[in-house]
């Protein structure tokens, strides 16, 4: 059961095909995307292994595996620094996530040419870095993981990017490596005022730090990891950041890379300081409110494709803040939903946007128009992440977002509303970019686009499966996501959505 | 008295070494130049393996001169090591650029037999003696290119303002034997014979709860004690260039042969750190209340304005002098971290010390080989001229790369790994706002790094022309496994890591 080392796995795939290809002359551009590919599906694999043999019933860490990196020196004693891995129902399917995303990922990439070698050793050490920080029991090598997910993106953005992609990219650093400047602090806070020597994470969960502490550096794990989870007002890496990726990676960055930042608040904050998760989380709420409106409407006011999914992003992430301000059962499972579902689907909308700039050469709504004509799969996939976009039943989105506005509905009806209406917003600018660039008259300059490639569209369709899959039976990931965040201290529990509908009986 | 020989021959063989090579350039002049450099880098390599197989764990203090402990050893080993590198990385320069190869390796020999003499002096006089010999060394080598204006200019620079911090030193020195009478560090000696009078005994007053009514009252040396303090940290901060002490380091890092500026910004910095380690942690600690201040004010200095002033550099020489003003700031954290609670806090912070010098020196050497390999073949040493480098060089490429990218403190490097341990020791000891000010700089300093990588892998070559870099094999080597090391202490720093903790156990006998 406890098979650790499928954690391990995920790990060492990504890195050993680093390696492999680091040692393969650049001349071979063709094995190198192999063994990329190859490397992306393993962990894919891996990561539905992971998420079908989580025990839901039991619930709580499992796949342990601890190897000891350093202890009994200096200021560390027993387990001080290990490398010590396992999931729990809320990194579950966090890393099927990002085993989906590395993996289409790796597909649609599979039509660079310019110095592969060297895009996809950054691309591999990316994924394996958001691997370890979800799957990471060691603040020691949690932080290790969530910089070493950031590393890669500066050559990333910089080399294969476009758009103002050297601002974008010094942008992104500068913001996320500020960030865990705040995050650095906490960890040595933390560690002293535990004062056990180790920092190994349940270990230092079962400590009682003092209230006044616990707010006071509370604050620091939710904006330091905040600001990669596009905390309004830091937000502004985001969209510039996506506009200025290459393909594959605005499908990371967008998809995983900001789940690392509310997962870090999960991890960090709620985890470690109840006190001052109690204290702050009314605060969260509202910025990701503000975040959810603020962001859907930047977005109804964007012409370029990619500005508006970033910004759309920054919405949806406001969603996934809110969820988890809401403090209660409800709210908590559906931001993490919420984190899965707008991890496939935004990474579906990249993937798509890729598939079209890298023919037109332009991402303005308003140059486009009729290319159903040309380009049907390329709508219809595009049409899918749209309508999960903005909560359509049946689709992911729809059952994240209920979660959330149940959860924000029993904490804070009011910003419960904001979010309600950000979520109309974002069906009005949807279904505008749909109507100005797929439908309507069509526009001869598109003659030549063709249709998606078949590696595109397989992309299209492993990330439509994950939507569909969570549209229509998301019983395995509540189930899975529940059972941890009941463990969670401080979250307050309420029943199912049905009890809170008028006129049942309590 | 009986003292064991033995224990300083490797200091011996140095000295031996530098006067024969010089000799045998002299005698024999019409030998290839080049064997001489072979020949200074396989004495350097024997003598280090011979040093870690044979001097660990021995013990003697030599009447407390000379400390040949698991401390010295640990320096030994590591300031051969980079003798060793710096002599492979002047090879290919020195032929090409420099005359008179016997003065220069033999100076580089006699740097290093100060640097030895450095970590192990346990007595004022002797470690002012072995700076001095480290420091006019390198007044030399640093003018070594002497038809170059700019290394004379350097060197002038360098030695008059060296001439100037040794006199400080010197002076400081003087007022802490006016205080305490007496030039012995610490009460420690190994035979169990306790040294008579030494400075850690008669400031003991400092830290105690009850004065001691033998030893001299705090109060009525303090003025004087304090005076001392500030001279010896302003002196030993020309050394190590700390803010405001540091306005030499980039004219003299500039003006430098190449290799000489590596040998500088890593063996110079390394000893004068060994030196300052051992003086605080076993002369000074009792009054540690009277300095901590001070230093972590000089500390907190250096760390903002070195990385402050990298940003605006167009040189690479420069650059990496204000990046290394930017790490003695990281280091001299590690020395305000000695004050603390406890005596085991302070062996912590200690050992966080030379974990991070150890990381910071095999990486700064990396990046200086790859940058000599770069400016053998090119003759430049601007930012710029590194434009489109991953095109013509992927391998210096990736190795500069790598050693900004630890210097910046990012994971799978050594510079994460050894800056996190630091931060946390000085946290541990009391100091949060200190560390919170070094994550805070160390992230300022990515900007500068990340701009110097941008050049390497986002442009193409300038010149159109530009082809492919040729590297010999001896270099390539060497840079092999300098980069190989960086990623060993990121991803596995334990058994170093155990070494260090082992060896500054030497300085805290009580903990």
């Amino acid at each position: 059961m406890d098979a650790g080392e499928a954690l391990l796995l995920l790990l060492l795939i990504p890195a050993g095909a680093a390696l492999a290809i680091l040692l393969l002359p650049s001349q071979y551009k063709n094995a190198v995307r192999v063994i990329a590919l190859l490397a992306t599906l393993a962990t894919f694999i891996d990561s539905i292994y992971i998420f079908a043999l989580y025990d839901y019933q039991e619930g709580g860490l499992q796949f342990a595996l601890r190897y000891v990196w350093l202890e009994n020196v200096a200021f560390l004693r027993e387990n001080g620094i290990s490398l010590h891995l396992a999931v729990d129902g809320i990194a579950a399917p966090l890393v099927l996530l990002n085993g989906i995303v590395a993996f289409t990922g790796a597909l649609v990439s599979w039509k660079i040419d310019y110095r592969n070698k060297h895009f996809f050793i950054l691309f591999l050490f990316l994924v394996a870095g958001v691997f370890g920080v979800y799957i990471a029991q060691d603040l020691f090598f949690w932080f290790f993981a969530y910089e070493l997910a950031v590393l890669p993106m500066y050559l990333l953005i910089v080399i294969w990017g476009s758009t103002n992609k050297e601002y974008g990219a010094m942008k992104l650093m500068m913001v996320l490596v500020g960030g865990s400047v705040l995050i650095f602090i906490g960890i040595f806070a933390v560690f002293i005022e535990a004062g056990l020597g180790t920092f190994d994470l349940p270990a230092l969960g079962q400590v009682e730090f003092d209230a006044g502490f616990s707010k006071t550096f509370f604050p620091f794990f939710m904006i330091g990891c905040g600001v990669l989870a596009g905390l309004w007002p830091f937000h502004t890496w985001s969209p510039d950041g996506h506009v200025a990726a290459p393909t594959a990676v605005s499908m990371l960055h967008a998809g995983v890379l900001m789940k690392l930042g509310a997962f870090g608040i999960v991890r960090l904050g709620i985890e470690l300081l109840p006190a001052g998760t109690e204290f702050w989380m009314p605060v969260l709420l509202v910025l990701g409110a503000i975040a959810a409106i603020y962001g859907a409407f930047s977005a109804l006011h964007q012409h370029d494709l990619k500005f508006v999914i970033g910004y759309s992003s920054v919405s949806h992430m406001g969603f996934v803040l809110m969820g988890l301000g809401t403090m209660n059962t409800i709210g908590v499972n559906g931001a993490v939903l919420q984190m899965f579902s707008h991890g496939v689907m935004t990474a579906l909308f990249f993937a798509m946007v890729g598939a079209v700039y890298d023919q037109a050469h332009t991402r303005d709504i308003h140059a486009f128009g009729g290319i159903i004509r040309k380009m049907p799969l390329f709508v219809i996939f595009f049409g899918i992440a749209g309508l999960a976009s903005l909560g359509l039943p049946g689709l992911s989105g729809f059952v994240a977002e209920f979660h959330i506005f149940v959860g924000a509905f029993d904490a804070f009806p009011l910003f419960a509303a904001i979010g309600v209406l950000s979520a109309a917003v974002t069906a009005v600018y949807i279904l505008r970019l749909m109507g100005r660039a797929a439908l309507g008259p069509f526009n001869a300059k598109w003659e030549s686009l063709r249709d998606l490639r078949p590696y595109e569209a397989l992309a299209g369709a492993t990330l439509i499966a994950g939507i569909v899959a969570m549209g229509v039976w998301p019983a395995p990931f509540v189930d899975r996501i529940s059972v941890s965040v009941n463990e969670l201290p401080q979250v307050e529990q309420i029943g199912s959505p049905v009890d809170k509908l008028p006129g049942t009986i309590d | 008295m009986d003292f064991e020989y033995e224990l300083v021959v490797p200091e011996f063989v140095m000295a031996g070494l530098a006067t024969l090579i010089v000799a045998v350039a002299l005698c024999f002049p019409r030998l290839r130049q080049e064997l001489l450099g072979y020949g200074a880098a396989a004495a350097v390599l024997l003598l280090l393996v011979l040093t870690a197989v044979f001097y660990i764990n021995v013990n003697d203090d030599f009447a407390n001169i000379i400390a040949v402990d698991n401390y010295t050893v640990l320096f030994r080993i590591f300031f051969l090591g980079i003798a060793f590198f710096t002599i492979l990385a002047s090879m290919q320069f020195a032929a090409d650029r420099l005359k008179n190869h016997g003065e220069y390796y033999g100076l580089i020999l006699f740097a290093t037999l100060g640097m030895m003499l450095m970590a192990g002096a346990r007595e004022l006089i002797t470690a002012y003696i072995a700076l001095e010999l480290l420091s006019f060394s390198l007044y030399i080598l640093v003018g070594f290119n002497k038809l170059n204006p700019f290394s004379n200019e350097a060197s002038l620079k360098y030695m008059l303002l060296g001439a100037f911090s040794s006199a400080l030193f010197l002076y400081g020195l003087s007022m802490i034997y006016g205080v305490t009478g007496t030039t012995t560090y610490g009460p420690i000696d190994p035979d169990g014979v306790e040294a008579a009078r030494n400075i850690a005994t008669q400031l003991g007053n400092f830290g105690a709860a009850i004065p001691d009514p033998a030893l001299p009252a705090a109060a009525d040396v303090r003025p004087g004690l304090i005076i001392g303090l500030v001279l010896v940290v302003a002196g030993l901060g020309f050394k190590v260039s700390a803010v405001p002490f540091h306005q030499w380091t980039p004219d003299a890092y500039q003006g430098a042969p190449l290799p000489i500026t590596a040998f500088l910004s890593a063996g110079g910095k390394a000893a004068a750190f060994a030196l300052f380690l051992r003086l605080f942690a076993e002369a000074f600690m009792p009054a540690s209340a009277e300095w901590v201040w001070l230093v972590a004010i000089v500390a907190a200095g250096t760390m903002i304005v070195g990385n402050l002033m990298a940003l605006q550099q167009t040189n690479m020489k420069r650059l990496l002098a204000y990046s290394s003003i930017a790490q003695v700031g990281y280091l001299l954290v590690g020395i305000v971290a000695l004050h603390a609670d406890t005596l085991a806090n302070s062996h912590d912070a200690a050992s966080a010390l030379v974990l991070h010098l150890v990381g910071y020196v095999a990486t700064n050497i990396a990046v200086f080989a790859a940058l000599i390999a770069f400016y053998n073949r090119t003759g430049r040493d601007d930012i710029a001229d590194l434009r489109g480098l991953a095109e013509r060089q992927p391998f210096l490429a990736l190795t500069i790369s790598v050693g900004l990218f630890s210097l910046a403190g990012m994971p799978l490097f050594a510079g994460f790994v050894t800056k996190f341990i630091l931060f946390q020791a000085a946290a541990d000891s009391g100091f949060l706002w200190l560390a919170a000010m070094g994550v805070t700089a160390s992230f300022v300093s990515l900007y500068y790094y990340l701009m110097v990588i941008k050049q390497i892998y986002l442009y193409k070559p300038a010149d159109t022309a530009a082809s492919r870099l040729h590297v010999p094999a001896p270099m390539t080597a060497a840079i092999a496994v300098l980069t190989a090391a960086v990623f060993f202490i990121g991803l596995y720093p334990t058994p170093l890591f155990k070494a260090i903790e082992h060896s500054t156990a030497m300085l805290f006998p009580g903990a």
